[in-house]
């Protein structure tokens, strides 16, 4: 086990290493001086501006149908709650305490000297939650956790971990984001989950940046046994600088994942986002979807499945939409098989709507318009498991914003 | 109902239709036989106006307005269907949802689909997997749906398997509004009460033995070379084969 001090030497050392992808970010760039925040008792407490913001990014800012609900605003936490006895929610700093350090878990799906982001969390780290469901426990709706910027320029580093015991099922629905006067500042965020035997997580991810800020999330996920991983990955507004590469590992007999996104890079948007499944235990299965559209922006849309176990199967997909002339799409699909009986497949397909499409729809009565957002939309629908309302309205006040932009 | 003025038509610049004349009046349906690659589909794509296909000359008019530069949508609007022979996949777009768009008011989706055995079919990405006939029978859905007023079916029998013909068959009949005689309604008023006209093409005429129709055309080397009764062309083509055909009414 890595003591502290070994975490704290790793990443000291790893300062000023540059990640292996993505734009190299400077850190001294900016001030960074948070003020504390005030704990919330009521949510509902936040001012209409920020209501609609939390919305946007799936918060029921009331906490309805809600297991609990953390959110954290710069370096403060600013609401944190549990309603289901089968689940215990914390502030990481907390956990720590309780659990000694949390020796299985702090570090151990993340390498604290992955690159200068890691390092600088492991440093400087600000809290993060805390997700526990206990052993067996079902958890009926979802925990929702809000990750949030209020003030120019600061960088928030926060650490998560999401424990899914033995056979126990939990949604944890995340939303970050910056408050709509917040132009420049930073998201480092650390997560890693552990799913156990039986276990099932789904994990669903909105992000709503600023279009200034600079965003890298470092995930890594482990699935034991039986487990069952999905992750839903939303990003639909403007983000100038976003590298991710969240990285799931089955490691135990018949662990299954399944990792989709939805990626829309208007015109300034830089998104660099993958994601790699480790099949690393015999009958293991996963499966990588994303659906990406650039209405000017750049997106590089990464997948590896890495198969290294026997009766291992994946399956890789990643479709691309480009609805601009000034766009790029790139997409980096790879499969690796280390054992003659992995089975991994891939399909990517990227490139404007073909004019087909849009002219069986106007042969059906649908003018242009009408005709590419409705394939948009159609492309966009791959099935999401637990969406809530408001994403779906989300995503479809994006799709009628396209159809009304277009050029 | 439709009317062609010395159509010509183009795809990539390059020549495929020439001089093409045809009026369909209200009521009727035509059938359009020709060999492979003379211009069936590019005929029936000129007049949907599909982008690809450049009218280089002539004049297409329906319920008398010239809509030789008329958009798609606008040519669907006035009331002009089409089936056309490879659809292409709508990913992530159900078949329920493209016959509620096709539909012009609101339809009962399940109901028409029960009568093309396409239920099954509802919740499933429009032709995402379809083979020929499933096709097929979610293009007549769809086009139930749209109740056009000039139907065009690019050959509506290939690829679909002999037990599920009838159904084509049945279900095209449905869209052109030809079902059976009502009670009291005599054979002359049952004619002239039918609006609904069609221009059905087709390789082999299997059909004509679901859809009567009534005047046969065929298309050989991008022109109408000559027109008639559609069963007696039907066999003079098999007996002879469409060269001769040709030649004998030329
Ligand atoms: N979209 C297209 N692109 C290129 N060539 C085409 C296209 N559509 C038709 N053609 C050409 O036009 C000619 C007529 O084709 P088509 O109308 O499909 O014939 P038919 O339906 O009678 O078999 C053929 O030579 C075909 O290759
Ligand atoms: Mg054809």
């Amino acid at each position: 086990m890595a003591s502290e001090q070994n975490i704290k030497n790793k990443a000291h050392a790893a300062l000023t290493k540059k990640a292996a992808l993505g734009a190299d970010i400077d850190l001294t760039a900016f001030a960074d001086n948070a003020t504390e925040k005030n704990y919330v008792s009521d949510p509902a407490k936040f001012s209409s501006e920020q209501k609609k913001q939390l919305e946007s990014i799936g918060v029921e800012v009331a906490g309805g149908e809600r297991a609990g609900t953390y959110m954290q605003l710069d370096h403060s936490i600013v609401h944190c709650s549990a309603s289901n006895k089968g689940l215990e929610i914390l502030s990481t700093d907390d956990a720590l305490k309780k659990y000694d350090g949390l020796p299985s878990y702090w570090w151990q799906a993340v390498e604290p000297d992955a690159d200068k982001y890691t390092a600088r969390a492991a440093l400087h780290q600000e809290h993060g939650y805390f997700i526990h469901a206990f052993e067996g426990a079902k958890i009926d709706y979802p925990v929702q956790a809000c990750l949030y910027i209020g003030q120019e320029d600061i960088v928030q580093d926060v650490h998560n971990i999401i424990i899914v015991e033995e056979g126990a099922e939990l949604h944890v629905i995340t939303g970050c984001a910056t408050d709509p006067q917040v132009k420049k500042g930073m998201h480092i965020g650390i997560s890693e989950f552990y799913v156990k035997k039986g276990g099932k997580l789904t994990f669903t991810m909105i992000h709503r940046w600023g279009e200034e800020v600079a965003v890298r999330p470092r995930t890594g996920v482990i699935v034991e046994e039986n487990g069952l991983y999905i992750s839903n990955y939303i990003c639909m507004q403007p983000a100038k600088n976003l590298q991710m590469y969240p990285t799931t590992k089955l490691v135990g007999p018949g662990a299954v994942s399944r990792i989709n996104s939805i990626l829309v890079a208007p015109t300034g948007s830089h998104m660099d986002v993958g994601g790699r499944a480790i099949l690393d235990a015999p009958g293991t299965k996963a499966e990588i979807v994303a659906r990406t559209i650039s209405t000017g922006g750049i997106v590089i849309n990464r997948g590896h499945l890495l198969g290294q176990s026997p009766e291992t199967k994946a399956h890789l997909e990643c479709h691309g939409l480009l609805l601009s002339d000034e766009g790029v799409i790139h997409a980096v699909p790879e499969l690796e098989a280390r054992t003659s009986n992995a089975e991994l497949s891939h399909e990517a397909a990227v490139g404007k709507i073909a004019p087909e499409e849009i002219e069986y729809l106007m042969a059906r009565g649908l003018n242009e318009e009408d005709a590419i957002a409705t394939i948009v939309r159609g492309f966009l629908n791959v099935n999401i498991e637990g969406l809530p309302d408001a994403l779906k309205r989300e995503i479809d006040s994006v799709i009628q914003e396209f159809s009304l932009n277009r050029q | 109902m439709l009317k062609l003025e010395n159509l010509s038509v183009a795809v990539n610049d390059r020549p495929i239709l020439h001089d093409v004349n045809l009026h369909i009046k209200p009521g009727e349906v035509h059938v359009l036989f020709g060999p492979n690659g003379t211009g069936k589909s590019t005929l029936i794509s000129a007049i949907m106006g599909f982008a690809r296909y450049t009218v280089t000359g002539g004049k297409i008019y329906f319920k008398g307005q010239d809509i030789t530069k008329s958009s798609v949508d606008e040519r669907a609007r006035l009331g002009i269907g089409v089936m056309i022979q490879r659809p292409p996949t709508l990913r992530g777009l159900t078949v329920r949802e493209m016959v509620q768009i096709c539909g012009k008011k609101q339809v009962d989706v399940d109901e028409l689909a029960d009568k093309i055995n396409m239920v099954e079919f509802l919740e499933r990405g429009v032709n995402e997997g379809f083979s020929g006939g499933e096709i097929k029978r979610s293009e007549l859905l769809q086009l139930m749906a749209q109740q056009p007023d000039l139907v065009m079916l690019d050959e509506p029998e290939s690829g679909v398997d002999i037990e599920n013909i009838a159904l084509v068959g049945k279900s095209a009949n449905y869209i052109l509004e030809r079902g059976m005689r009502k009670n009291g309604q005599t054979v002359k008023k049952y004619r002239t009460d039918r609006k609904k006209s069609g221009l059905i093409i087709t390789h082999t005429g299997h059909i004509l033995q679901y859809i009567p129709a009534d005047t046969a055309h065929v298309m050989y080397q991008g022109t109408l070379a000559c027109s008639g009764n559609p069963q007696e062309m039907l066999s003079c083509i098999q007996k002879k084969g469409y060269e001769e055909c040709v030649n004998c009414a030329l």
